[in-house]
């Protein structure tokens, strides 16, 4: 088969089974453009700015385990995708960008819509190449997706120039689906010695505690994780990337940890004496003030990423290796009689260990006062969660709002919530659900949002409509950027600072010029009514502004620079 | 501590600005960094010369194996292994009839030689550890000195031991 460059480009993306390609055309990238139109095979989804392209192929990623791919111009196009691809980066997330360049003999040249591609993204990808030749294009791509997909996943950007997608010069194809580099060979298997040194402490812990993060959601570790926290009968906390691994109405389960985690999860943390890190990376909203990180603890850590390990907190047990084999293997471990043995004598320590994170547990950290008359946007989560039940996608934009949802909302499965953990980038949520809710079809998409950062890519409400996607628009509308303004409460003394957001547009006017549904709720005898009205909209997309409680605050919470049994709770006149 | 790490690079454009790119992002230490291509013209080698406690030690050695472009490395400054290390320095040197007995007879004491020589200078060409081209430098007056080029630090294990594919 002889292809130029850009049916190369088309070729190929239907053999890697790409289902969607998210983009927004120009100058250099016509020739594939031109190519996929006529080709006809991978849905293209044409956005409304180059950053919602990489946000809806990271949530299309997120909720499906595949990779997610986008296609951007040069020039202001690739520049507008880096903020969506230095979100996938943050959080471990399988993307191929694919940028066009301008020709090759004008790189370098300051020509028409050129920027250094592979240098602005360098230090926000995990890999990327420049194609100078269309012999090299194809195995590139292949290259792109193993890199992307395979090890700790991350964003590969692929720069194209244009002569290189000249549709006049063909060459012979055939699609390679695997690679082998000499450079690149992720380790998967958890070395035997270290996992067996790991289960030996863990028998003997008198005060275990799992701390898991995102990286049991991509390493698809989740049915595996539930087991061995349930063979062992150890408390399990989660980290904002891995809610949802564990099941959140589990007894065994302490809710989120850190910054803004619950009592008890931080607690245990403090007290805990093995500290079993699974596919987390010590992250400083997790940890608090590094000196009071569980200050009696032997770690052991199990992270596919061999940087992740000691880079923060130095770890007793390192085990490099894939989450899911690793975890399989301590299972495996686990039904040798000798440790069944242990397993039982451990259960008299594991009660005094219950009994006091039951005492924890009485402060009930996440009461709020329901009697108000302004809506707390604690009730409109909890009663989203009831209306939705346990198989919707949650997604959500950066900030009070995103906090609420991770505390209030009970993921119960894993890819079930998307939002941006690591660059905590405002304005990922709407366009997130538009990737999640073109991957499942049939299925609830919600994204939790406020009024700060749904104008962010607030465009998209367009893509929705011409791709008639339902998804619903949850806008916890306090007229404050609500974590700015908590912040500038706590430490600024009040002085609120350009967190006030003036001119807030009629949001329901807004959907419905693009033939959206809007409503507005201002009571919060509304909110569940409203909530069902909504969802019940199977076929519309539904924008709902609920006017919350203004200087609503996130509690409980770890002050910057303090330790996990130095957080606060809500003052007591919040608590009714 | 200081520590010289050997590194196997694919020898590809923009494998270079990886390896500095790294180590600006996170604040690491360059101390000096040196690279051309390998017997094999795939493969370029670079030396780097940083220093740290040994927990950067370890997380820059895990983040320079994190790059795809970085085929293998290896920290010579661990205990199992014992290495050598060679810088090259060109100087030129103002040359007065007065002090050129002197240049000649430093020269000879560390081991260099004299490459160019005209009216006014005569350029040194020395090879050795960093030491002992800071011990040459600092055996001239400041205002003698009008040039200075180092090549910055080669390494190799000592041994049969060796960086290889």
């Amino acid at each position: 088969m002889e292809l130029s460059g850009a049916e190369i480009i088309a070729q190929f993306l239907d053999d890697e089974g790409v289902e969607y390609l998210f983009g927004y055309p120009g100058g250099v990238v016509l020739h594939i453009y031109d190519a996929l139109f006529r080709a006809d095979k991978v849905k293209h989804i044409l956005v409304r700015h180059e950053q919602a392209a990489t946000h809806a192929a990271d949530g299309y990623s997120r909720s499906t385990g595949k990779t997610g791919v986008a296609l951007v111009t040069s020039g202001p196009g690739m520049t507008n995708a880096v903020t969506g691809i230095a979100t996938a980066y943050l959080d471990s997330i399988p993307l191929v960008v694919l940028t066009g360049q301008v020709p090759t003999g004008v790189i370098g040249s300051d020509a028409f819509q050129e920027v250094d591609s592979v240098g602005i993204s360098r230090p926000c990808v995990k890999h990327n190449f420049l194609v100078k030749d269309i012999n090299d294009l194809a195995e590139t791509l292949t290259k792109a997706f193993y890199v992307a997909s395979t090890g700790r996943p991350g964003p590969v950007v692929v720069d194209i120039p244009k002569d290189v997608t000249d549709p006049s010069i063909k060459i012979p194809y055939s699609y390679q689906s695997s690679i082998e580099m000499r450079s690149y060979n992720p380790v998967t298997k958890g070395h035997p010695f270290q996992i067996k040194k790991a289960l030996e402490l863990m028998l003997q812990a008198k005060k275990p505690v799992f701390y898991t993060g995102g990286g049991v959601v991509l390493g698809n570790a989740s049915e595996t994780l539930r087991t061995l926290v349930k063979t062992l009968n150890f408390p399990i906390t989660s980290t904002l990337m891995g809610l949802g691994a564990y099941p959140s109405s589990d007894e065994q389960f302490l809710g989120m940890l850190g910054m803004h985690g619950t009592y008890e999860a931080n607690m245990a943390m403090h007290d805990t004496d093995v500290l079993i890190a699974v596919g987390a990376r010590f992250d400083d909203r997790v940890t608090g003030h590094l000196e009071h990180f569980c200050p009696t603890a032997k770690i052991i850590h199990i992270d596919i990423d061999p940087s992740s390990i000691s880079k923060t907190v130095k770890v007793d047990i390192p085990i490099v290796g894939d989450v899911d084999d690793v975890l399989t293997s301590l299972l495996e471990l686990l039904k040798d009689s000798d440790n069944k043995t242990l397993l039982e004598n451990d259960a008299t320590t594991m009660k005094d260990w219950w009994k006091q994170i039951k005492q924890w547990r009485k402060k009930n950290c996440l009461r709020y006062n329901k009697k108000t008359k302004s809506i707390k946007p604690q009730y409109v989560i909890e009663k989203l969660n009831e209306v939705t039940g346990d198989d919707a996608y949650i997604t959500s934009d950066v900030g009070q709002h995103q906090m609420f949802a991770a505390q209030y909302y009970k993921f119960e499965e894993p890819r079930h919530w998307i939002n941006s953990g690591g660059l905590g980038t405002m304005g990922f949520g709407l366009p997130a659900a538009m990737g999640v809710q073109l991957a499942h079809l049939d299925k609830t998409v919600a994204c939790v949002t406020g009024e700060g950062s749904i104008q962010m890519n607030i465009q998209e409400l367009a893509t929705c409509m011409q791709y008639q996607l339902p998804i619903k628009i949850i806008n916890l509308n306090n007229r404050y950027l609500g974590m700015v303004r908590q912040w500038q409460e706590f430490f600024y003394e009040g002085r609120y600072a350009m967190s006030y957001m003036d001119s807030i547009p009629d949001f329901v006017k807004l959907a419905e010029s693009y033939g959206h549904v809007g409503m507005k709720v201002e009571k919060t005898s509304d909110v569940e009514d409203a909530l069902k009205e909504a969802f019940a909209m199977k076929d519309k997309l539904v924008f709902i502004d609920f006017i919350t409680n203004r200087e609503e605050n996130v509690y409980p919470m770890i002050a910057a620079g303090k330790g996990h049994h130095e957080m606060e709770l809500a003052p007591d006149s919040e608590l009714v | 501590m200081r520590h010289i790490i050997s590194i196997l690079l694919e020898n590809e454009s923009g494998a270079l600005s990886r390896v500095s790119g790294l180590f600006s992002a996170r604040a690491y230490n360059i101390e000096s960094l040196t690279v051309a291509p390998t017997e094999d013209p795939s493969m370029s080698r670079m030396t780097l010369v940083t220093s740290g406690s040994a927990e950067i030690i370890e997380q820059i050695t895990k983040q320079l194996n994190k790059l795809i472009d970085v085929v293998k490395l290896n920290d010579l400054n661990v205990s199992c292994v014992q290495h050598i290390e060679r810088e090259m320095m060109l100087i030129k040197l103002k040359a007065p009839v007065s002090s050129r007995d002197e240049i000649m007879r430093l020269s000879d004491i560390f081991r260099g030689n004299i490459i160019d020589v005209n009216d006014e200078t005569y350029t040194v060409e020395l090879t050795g550890t960093t030491e002992k081209l800071n011990a040459f430098i600092a055996s001239f007056e400041c205002d003698s000195i009008l040039e200075t080029v180092r090549s910055g630090v080669m390494g190799i294990a000592r041994g049969s031991s060796s960086l290889h594919v």
